[in-house]
């Protein structure tokens, strides 16, 4: 095999292992740090092994034993200096027949990471910081490109949260079926956030960071693998899948704004969608759906619609209802209003919004002066449209968006 | 088993406004909890109340001063010493913790044993 293809084999099984390795290696080692550094040896290591050998059959289980194998000798090295450390608390899981040495023992590991990098106890952006650098294996180089921080900055909110796990002994475990139903939804909220971010670069020149966007469906993919009953985690990936079925006609060939009104619905990807649908319609069976399984429901409604004119306008507004009583958001509340404006027209739209603006918390909310403005310009109301488009302009930051809506204001201005 | 602090912050006025019948109900409070901890497989190691703020001195940088380190509307009034398997578990207890006018706040405690 050349050097090239080891090359892609182990950048391959980076993509696809990390997690895995790490886990499993942070077992042993009780310290994230040692482990990360066993973990990247095992991985140079491979590059000389494989190009020898030949790409093992399981390349995981090759790198697992390599990485676990360094840790222990590490270990047995530097035995004083480890000890001054405080360890990472791993429980012993209870014993009984069902927990023996095993594929499923395996699979808890990856969720003891996720669930030790999405521990509560952390902030939200050091929750997605870990789960970039541990889960994915991103370099904190590329997650502070990722969210637009310098590189020391990054580095230092890393540190800080690894050495807050050890010193408060946050444990390296998957949480009790009580706190599941907590613990659970704030891991689905930093993959949904990876997502939103990757989905519209709140800074970038592009519309879309494909990159972020394929880490977050990965993410969702392996924890979908990992708790395949919890209809959540089926709901978020369905969400995302949906979702991203339309990513390649979010923008023209100029990588200008395309709104869902003005989509090439036969460009979107009818296989994404159809996994979706199967995931939505599980999430669902089980009754009192989630925030997660509503979204998608919703999102598949619009990915089913043969246009927009055609969408099921009256079953989005039953599950935005549905959705707003799961989740009371302003944000979901404003979205809702776009679903009235399809039923009851856009003056009763304007209601909503009105509602909105009084209650505060969307205040600074792009998405919420441009919806106004866009219910202004059916309504033929120029130049209060335009005032709002320009309310709007001035809280977004994206290249492709300002575009659109600087359109929008030359329209409301022109032929008055 | 490590050990954490059990910090509670509240505001002073609950306790100075409620009078006497507050103050048994927070003893009470307590006394259930000091109870809670055993049963959840921890263990209180110290901790007690303090005076109220007005009756604190602040030194810093030798100077003295009256009053506490920072105004705020909750103040420290009182902490536990627990000892506790691990974070979850120290929050676990830290959320049986009466704080009717505040809140509480977990932290570990330095290891100085130098391991």
């Amino acid at each position: 095999m050349s050097r090239n293809a080891i090359a892609a084999a182990v950048a391959d099984a980076h993509r696809r292992e990390w997690a895995f390795v790490l886990a499993a290696t942070a077992r042993v080692t009780r310290d994230l740090d040692a482990a990360e550094e066993c973990v990247q040896d095992a991985y140079v290591a491979a590059l000389d092994a494989w190009a020898r050998q030949g790409v093992p059959r399981n390349p995981g289980a090759w790198l697992t034993t390599a990485a676990r194998h360094r840790a222990l000798d590490t270990l047995r090295r530097d035995r004083t200096l480890r000890a001054k450390l405080p360890l990472l608390i791993v429980p012993e899981p209870a014993s009984g027949p069902e927990r023996e040495e095993g594929a499923d023992v395996i699979a808890d590991d990856r969720l003891r990471l996720i669930f030790t990098c999405c521990h509560p106890a952390l902030a939200r952006e050091a929750q997605v910081a870990l789960t970039l650098r541990l889960v994915c294996g991103l370099s904190t180089a590329e997650i502070a490109k990722a969210f637009v921080v310098s590189e020391p900055t990054m580095a230092a909110r890393v540190t800080r949260a690894k050495k807050k796990i050890s010193t408060a002994r946050i444990a390296y475990r998957v949480p009790e079926a009580a706190e599941l139903p907590d613990r659970l939804d704030a891991v689905l909220t930093v993959i949904h956030l990876l997502y939103t971010t990757g989905h519209t670069d709140p800074h970038g020149s592009h519309l879309v960071r494909p990159d972020l966007v394929e880490r977050a469906i990965g993410l969702g993919r392996m924890l979908h693998e990992l708790m395949p009953d919890e209809p959540e985690v089926g709901g978020l990936l369905a969400l995302l899948l949906i979702t991203d079925a339309r990513r390649a006609t979010r923008t023209d060939a100029n990588g200008g704004l395309q709104l869902l009104e003005h989509q090439d619905r036969s460009r979107w990807d009818r296989g994404a969608i159809a996994e979706g649908d199967i995931l939505v319609t599980e999430a669902l069976r089980g009754g009192r759906p989630g925030r997660f399984a509503l979204q998608a429901a919703i999102a598949a409604l619009h990915a089913e619609a043969p246009s927009y004119a055609a969408t099921d306008w009256p079953q989005l507004l039953i599950l935005y209802d549905r959705l707003l009583r799961t989740w009371p958001s302003p944000v979901v509340a404003l979205n809702r209003a776009v679903v009235t404006s399809m039923v009851s027209g856009p003056e009763a739209a304007l209601g909503e919004i009105g509602a909105l603006e009084q209650d505060g918390r969307l205040d600074g909310y792009r998405y919420l002066a441009a919806t106004k403005a866009d219910l202004l310009r059916r309504l033929d109301r120029r130049e209060e449209a335009r005032q709002s488009y320009q309310d709007a302009l001035d809280l977004t930051e994206n290249a492709a968006e300002r575009a659109f809506l600087a359109g929008r204001i030359a329209e409301m201005s022109l032929s008055e | 088993m490590a050990q954490y602090a059990i910090l509670i912050y509240e505001d002073e006025a609950g306790y100075a406004k409620g009078g006497p019948e507050v103050w048994q109900q927070a003893g009470e409070a307590h006394g259930r909890f000091a109870a809670q901890v055993g049963e959840h497989g921890a263990k209180i190691t110290g901790g007690d109340a303090l005076e109220p703020t007005s009756t604190a001195t602040s030194i810093r940088n030798d100077i003295v001063t009256d009053g506490p380190f920072a105004e705020t509307k909750e103040a420290l009034g009182g902490f536990y010493l627990i000892e506790a398997r691990d974070l979850d578990h120290a929050i676990e207890i830290a959320k049986l913790c009466p704080a009717p006018f505040g809140g509480v706040e977990v932290r570990p405690v330095m290891d100085m044993s130098g391991g």
